[in-house]
């Protein structure tokens, strides 16, 4: 099992990056590496062990549904790159 | 459409009704100027954490009771993770194999005939943002008050065989969901929306057709609309040679037609992996049966109590329990007459013509149950006509007064009194000699136009009964 730059560049698309070709290369390599040391956990015996989707031995953390107090408009806006009307602007969405 | 059968599928998104977001304490309440409901949480700000609301849950899991749905006793979050401006997160935490409610079914009925919807799947997730096109195209604008809005996606199995049986099934939902208190379920106002995915096959064939997925439907009747142009559509398609293709569609309410999204069409890849800020959910057997218990009379046993106990017909008691405001109304008036035919003749015939008429909703009008239950009593005791109830009743519309309040404004009550009747009834014979020699030549016709011309002279007023008595006997005397 290893990475192809065709997969390499489906996921930098999804992730919306640009690549390089010297780049995509480098970055298969490494992301085999990366799938290549987590292969180890196949060696454990993992029989009789309950799948979990979480390693905190924890369930139903939950809060009661009581209005607390947003955020001033101001705050929200900071991080916005561009703003009009108290909205973000974005480049534009075509439906 | 002969040759090809319909498989339709829904995927019905309903906003649930809490006071909070399904993972933050702002508000959900609607109208507010543009992100003033907004947090670092959702916002999507790095570092924060999501807290599940118990209410969100609760409502999910009593909407997947109604629909018939096993509840699972263990469920996770997963990530969905797409980029658009309206998920500042870029993913939406939603639930991916582990829904709340699976294998339900609700029962529809079309043309008399009742049928099982399978329903594969219910589960919890939360909205988006809204974005606004500027003219022009400068850009988009972003608000994200609705982000993180709690909604459940409930998925139909492709059982559905036609645009009607697709609009049955829609207002069944909706009405369930209505009755359960979980949403507003507006489709109008967006807690209530619809996705469809239709495909065609000749009759006969196992294999399904390849499908295509509608949005944009923003009502009942542009579900239908929709769903009637792709058939054909896709009919057309094959007919001529040529092979549908799986894309996505937008019907375009104006131009009454449906547009291929080409450029959404890049691969979905949604990448779900369980979201690692939020830990599993365990619904045990005591929580289960305490939602269990919270869910009212839902529609179908309404109906049925409705044919049983009043003697009403299905469709009637149907069309009565479609919906819940509609439903109470009726129960309210027979608080105040036992005469359930007619209550829910007033309300099917003159209530929902004018509604329907005037484009209007049940609440946009000031009349009550109670007050149609004493309408009715009215014409029980003999005070007013039944003729005259159609005054009383736009009255009740209109004005929101009692029937008693508006007979006496207006001076509607009933002429009953023989005497007085009887001397309106000769004044009438002695001025149309020509119908009283038509009727005495057994024109039986001419007396509805002297029973007219009592009724005119009387404003309506005159109990009809005894108007006919009293002239038959004295045009027979």
């Amino acid at each position: 099992m290893s990475i192809t730059i065709k997969e390499v560049e489906h996921v930098a698309n999804l992730a919306r990056l640009e690549l390089s070709d010297a780049e995509k290369e480098q970055f298969a390599g490494q992301l085999n590496a990366i799938l290549k040391y987590a292969e180890k956990l196949n060696q454990l015996d993992t029989e009789g062990i309950e799948p979990t989707s979480h390693v905190l031995p924890l369930a139903n953390v939950m809060r009661e549904d009581v209005v607390k107090p947003s955020w001033p408009i101001e705050k929200v806006l900071l991080n916005a790159p561009e703003e009009e009307d108290g909205q973000f602007k974005v480049p534009a969405v075509l439906e | 459409m002969s040759k090809y059968e319909t498989v339709v599928g829904l995927e019905v998104h309903v906003e649930l009704h809490t006071k909070t977001k399904i993972f933050c304490g702002c508000s959900t309440s609607f109208g507010a100027p543009p992100n003033t409901h907004t947090c670092p949480v959702c916002l999507g700000h790095p570092g924060v954490l999501p807290v599940l609301n118990r209410q969100a849950v609760e409502y999910a899991m009593k909407a997947a009771m109604a629909i018939n749905c096993e509840i699972a006793e263990w469920c996770k979050f997963d990530r969905k993770n797409y980029f658009y401006p309206d998920s500042p997160k870029a993913y939406q935490i939603s639930q991916f194999d582990q829904p709340i409610g699976q294998n339900g079914w609700i029962d529809i009925e079309v043309n008399g005939a009742t049928k099982r919807i399978g329903i594969t799947r219910l589960h919890l997730e939360e909205d988006a943002g809204k974005l606004t096109h500027m003219d022009g195209g400068f850009g988009s604008l972003v608000d994200l008050n609705r982000v993180g809005t709690p909604l459940v996606e409930i998925v139909s199995e492709p059982d559905i065989r036609s645009p009607e049986e697709a609009k049955a099934y829609l207002e069944k939902l909706r009405a369930i969901m209505q009755y359960c208190d979980v949403s507003d379920v507006k489709m109008e106002e967006g807690s209530l929306r619809c996705d469809a995915n239709i495909s065609i096959r000749p009759y006969g064939q196992e294999k399904f057709g390849t499908r295509a997925e509608l949005k944009n439907m923003n009502s009942f009747r542009g579900v239908q609309r929709g769903l009637e142009y792709e058939e054909l559509r896709q009919a057309d398609v094959l007919d001529s040679g040529g092979t549908v293709v799986q894309e996505t569609r937008r019907w375009d309410e104006g131009q009454g037609k449906t547009i291929s999204m080409r450029g959404k069409e890049e691969a979905h890849d949604y990448r779900y992996f369980p979201d690692p800020d939020l830990v599993r959910l365990h619904i045990d057997a005591e929580w289960k049966t305490r939602v269990q218990a919270s869910i009212p009379e839902l529609p179908d046993a309404r109906q049925a109590r409705y044919m049983q106990q009043y003697g009403l017909s299905s469709y009637d008691a149907g069309v009565l329990t479609a919906s819940m405001k509609l439903s109470d109304f009726f129960e309210m008036s027979l608080k105040h007459t036992s005469d359930a035919k007619a209550s829910a003749n007033w309300i099917m015939g003159d209530l929902l013509g004018y509604l329907n008429a005037n484009n209007l909703e049940l609440s946009d009008v000031k009349i009550t149950g109670q007050g149609l239950g004493e309408m009715i009593q009215l014409i029980e005791k003999g005070t007013i006509s039944t003729k005259i109830a159609k005054t009383v009743f736009k009255g009740l519309i209109e004005t929101g007064k009692s029937p008693q309040q508006i007979v006496e404004e207006q001076g509607l009550v009933q002429i009953s009194d023989e005497g007085a009747i009887l001397s309106i009834v000769d004044a009438i014979i002695a001025a149309n000699p020509q119908s009283v020699e038509d009727f005495r030549n057994g024109k039986e016709k001419a007396i509805g136009f002297l029973v007219g011309q009592i009724m005119k002279e009387t404003k309506g007023k005159a109990n009809p009964g005894l108007v006919n008595k009293l002239l038959v006997e004295r045009l027979n005397a």
